[in-house]
């Protein structure tokens, strides 16, 4: 009976945070349409599972690194909603003084190493944070997330062949959404089988069912043990799906109404948990609707901390060029 | 008839070198592709094969010889004349087979041989260096400048370690990393694939954690490979995170025009790293200053592009040797005062205008030298009290024109030092054109000691 009501526990927290993202992201869209938040705004609705999945199997210490659709991640890993809507925002009490925007955010205390705007350039970092794990001789390993189209990138592949060279603890998690910006898998790449991009490195890799967070974070347990254990890196290809534009301007010419909305209805991860809750664990709609109204207190609290937080004084614009 | 063996030229920049091993002796038979000697040069080791068929007559040169310049006569062979090749090699060839199935043994006893001479040379080297650590000033050459700058800061600092192509094993491509491998070992003297965009990455990521990489780039023409993660990782996290996540990382290797190696390989990225916030950008020229530089580009806080000069390697100077010397970025440096002009250089352009200085002098000229060694931040403070006092200025450097770093301390002088002008502030620079490979017009496309004579009679409205 403890069990159960542990493993419970531990079921409806995974829901609190996929939720969470989700309203969260929700709200960052409205605010972008107020004109409150500028330049480029990456949603990560729909993929939440992802790094909700790998974000329960992470042990103290380990540290993650992805690319500019980066909301989710910071959300995932324990960051302050408040400082990352601040940051969106524009604000001084972002996590980054209001100087690196949607796409470059960082908490070296949670261990999110950003945030990175340019396609693939996270990767070999992400790599070179695995690198100084194994310099110090530390127990710790680096997921390093990046979409299927940057998986094409030739920096993806360098990073592929010092990992396994030099047994890297670095889990690659491709984020397989099925489209990079507006070109859909089949149009950019010659092969679609991403989990097996590292075979020619020596990589293993997995297909995972990204919408389903049990899943990930099954299989992101085991691609974390194999990296713990000194067996160099590992390739998860999470099968997934954007249901927001690349940015918030997106013609959403590439791909139909009804295919976005036949994911929603069928594969939806937040709902496949709710439904797991309901039949496993007999969570009550109560307890669903106080659920809602403690995420939805909390996404309001980001926004009013951000929208009633000051601009960055003007003199930030010359500080942080250097570290002293 | 007989026929001259002379010093090979093995790489581009290679004047001279030395005789480390002779394979061949008198009255041996050697036939083309035939190593008959090691040649040794401040940069490698190298075999030297034989281009001839037939004897060898007399080795002019004794083995361990040194400084040897190029295309002088070191051996002297027995070629037959082309009518009679073909009984000549008849006979070789069965020689060659006899020779052949007796060489087991011979391979041995070589090896021996070989094992035994260079266990001398080792013994040698290392009673060397421990004699220039007891020295304060001595002559120092700035490749061994830069080797022992890294080695000193990975001794002081375990979280300071080397990544580069050939850095290890091959004892750097420049020789400059030479024995770092043995000492540190491989976990911190680490051979790279030549992915210069995937080590520089990996690098940066490594450095986001705390520890302190020395990325050597073979050449700086091969990091335009990894120019992105230079500029939009390296140079920017600091500032894109608030302060939170610093870069402490060196990216070092030889800069500039080496010598017949054409575009591109050869160009002066100087004034392209210069202009990037959040990057800082050394280019020393003397040994002390690669020294005391590097070892504080090691220890710095930020991204460093530290430039070297592969033509500047191999070249001594006087310099205090002491392991506490610690030369601050952003220091220039005056050379020599003067009153007539002021000239303002740094890297590989100091040479040129410290030649082209003697012929200053001879002219009754004095000239105030400033090398300004950091490119960024430059010491604006030096440059104008200089102006100040002398009220003309020439800038001296090897790379293109436009956008210059010249180009930029002239334009900050006329806003800072506009009335202490008596002339318009001149640029030395490198010709606009890509660089020939052609050796006139490779010259050409250069910076010369005239060139900068020239144009400090212009400043001075002399004829």
């Amino acid at each position: 009976m403890a069990r159960a009501s542990t493993q419970k526990k531990q079921l409806f927290d995974l829901y609190h945070k996929m939720l969470l993202i989700r309203r969260f992201e929700e709200k960052a869209g409205q605010l972008y349409g107020m004109g409150h938040i500028g330049g480029f705004c990456h949603l990560y609705i729909g993929q939440e599972a992802v790094v909700v999945g790998i974000d329960s199997i992470k042990e103290n210490g380990d540290q993650n690194i992805t690319s500019y659709r980066d909301h989710g991640h910071m959300l995932a890993c324990g960051m302050d909603p408040k400082m990352v809507m601040a940051e969106l925002t524009g604000r001084s009490t972002g996590y980054s003084k209001g100087k690196g925007g949607s796409m470059h955010m960082f908490s070296k205390s949670e261990g999110f190493y950003g945030g990175h705007g340019i396609v693939g350039a996270q990767v070999p970092i992400g790599a070179g944070i695995a690198f100084a794990n194994k310099y110090k001789k530390n127990k710790q390993v680096c997921f390093t997330y990046f979409g299927e189209g940057a998986a094409n990138q030739g920096q993806v592949y360098e990073a592929f062949n010092m990992a396994s060279l030099w047994t890297l603890p670095v889990v690659f998690v491709i984020e397989n959404n099925q489209y990079a910006m507006g070109t859909s898998m089949v149009r950019a790449s010659s092969t679609e089988e991403m989990f097996a991009r590292g075979l020619a490195f020596n990589i293993p890799g997995k297909a995972v069912n990204g919408m389903n967070v049990l899943d990930v974070a099954k299989d992101a347990s085991a691609a974390a043990e194999h990296c713990r254990s000194g067996n160099g890196p590992f390739i998860l290809e999470m099968k997934t799906y954007r249901y927001r534009g690349h940015s918030m301007s997106d013609p959403a010419k590439y791909r139909t109404r009804e295919e976005v909305q036949k994911i929603r209805e069928e594969k939806d991860p937040i709902d496949t948990l709710r439904s797991l809750l309901i039949e496993r664990h007999k969570i009550s709609e109560k307890e669903f609707k106080a659920k809602d109204a403690e995420i939805k207190a909390v996404v309001t609290d980001a926004a009013d901390f951000a929208l009633n937080s000051p601009e960055p004084d003007i003199q930030e614009l010359w500080t942080d060029v250097y570290a002293d | 008839m007989k026929t001259e063996i002379l010093m090979p030229s093995l790489s581009p920049t290679m004047e001279e070198g030395s005789l480390a091993k002779w394979y061949v002796s008198p009255g041996d038979n050697v036939k083309p592709g035939d190593i008959i000697a090691d040649i040794e040069t401040d940069k490698a080791l190298m075999e030297y094969e034989s281009i001839e068929e037939g004897t060898i007559v007399e080795l002019i040169v004794k083995e361990g010889t040194e400084n040897i310049k190029v295309n002088s006569l070191i051996a002297i062979i027995e070629t037959e004349a082309i009518e009679e090749n073909r009984n000549e090699n008849t006979f070789a060839t069965k020689k060659n087979e006899l020779l052949d199935a007796n060489k087991n043994e011979e391979v041995l006893k070589l090896a021996e041989d070989t094992n035994g001479i260079n266990a001398t040379v080792n013994e040698e080297k290392t009673i060397d260096q421990e004699a220039n650590k007891n020295k304060s000033m001595s002559e120092l050459t700035v490749r061994e400048a830069i080797n022992s700058a890294i080695a000193e800061e990975m001794r002081r600092d375990e979280d300071v370690f080397l990544m580069g192509e050939e850095v290890g094993e091959y004892q750097g491509a420049y020789k400059v990393s030479q024995g770092l491998l043995e000492e540190f070992g491989s976990d911190r003297v680490i051979d790279t694939p030549i992915t210069e965009h995937g080590f520089t990455g990996l690098a940066i990521g490594a450095a986001f954690t705390g520890i302190r990489p020395i990325v050597e780039f073979m050449t700086f023409n091969f990091a335009m490979q990894a120019l992105d993660q230079i500029i939009n990782s390296a140079a920017k996290t600091n500032y894109m995170s608030g302060g939170q996540i610093n870069c402490p990382i060196v990216f070092r290797g030889p800069n500039g025009a080496a010598a017949r190696v054409a575009a591109q390989h050869s160009q002066d990225f100087a004034s392209l790293y210069a202009s990037i916030p959040g990057l800082k950008v050394v280019q020393p020229f003397s040994a002390e200053d690669a020294k005391g530089l590097l070892k504080a580009a090691i220890r710095e806080n930020n991204p460093v592009i530290f430039l070297e000069n592969e033509i500047l390697y191999g070249k001594s100077f006087q310099a205090n040797c002491s392991s506490d010397l610690v030369i601050p970025i952003g220091k220039a440096k005056t050379v020599s005062t003067g009153d007539d002009v002021t000239i303002i250089s740094y890297g590989i352009g100091m040479m040129h205008t410290l030649e082209a200085d003697k012929k200053l002098k001879e002219m009754g000229i004095n000239a105030e030298i400033i090398d300004l060694r950091t490119i960024r931040p430059i010491d604006f403070d030096t440059i104008i009290e200089s102006v100040k006092k002398t009220n003309r200025c020439i800038t001296v450097e090897e790379s293109f024109p436009v956008c210059s770093i010249g180009s930029y301390v002239g334009s900050q002088i006329m806003i800072n030092a506009f009335d202490y002008l008596d002339a318009p502030v001149l640029n030395c620079t490198g010709k606009d054109v890509p660089m020939p490979y052609a050796e006139n017009l490779e010259k050409a496309a250069l910076i010369t000691p005239d060139e900068i004579v020239f144009s400090v009679k212009q400043v001075l409205y002399k004829d």
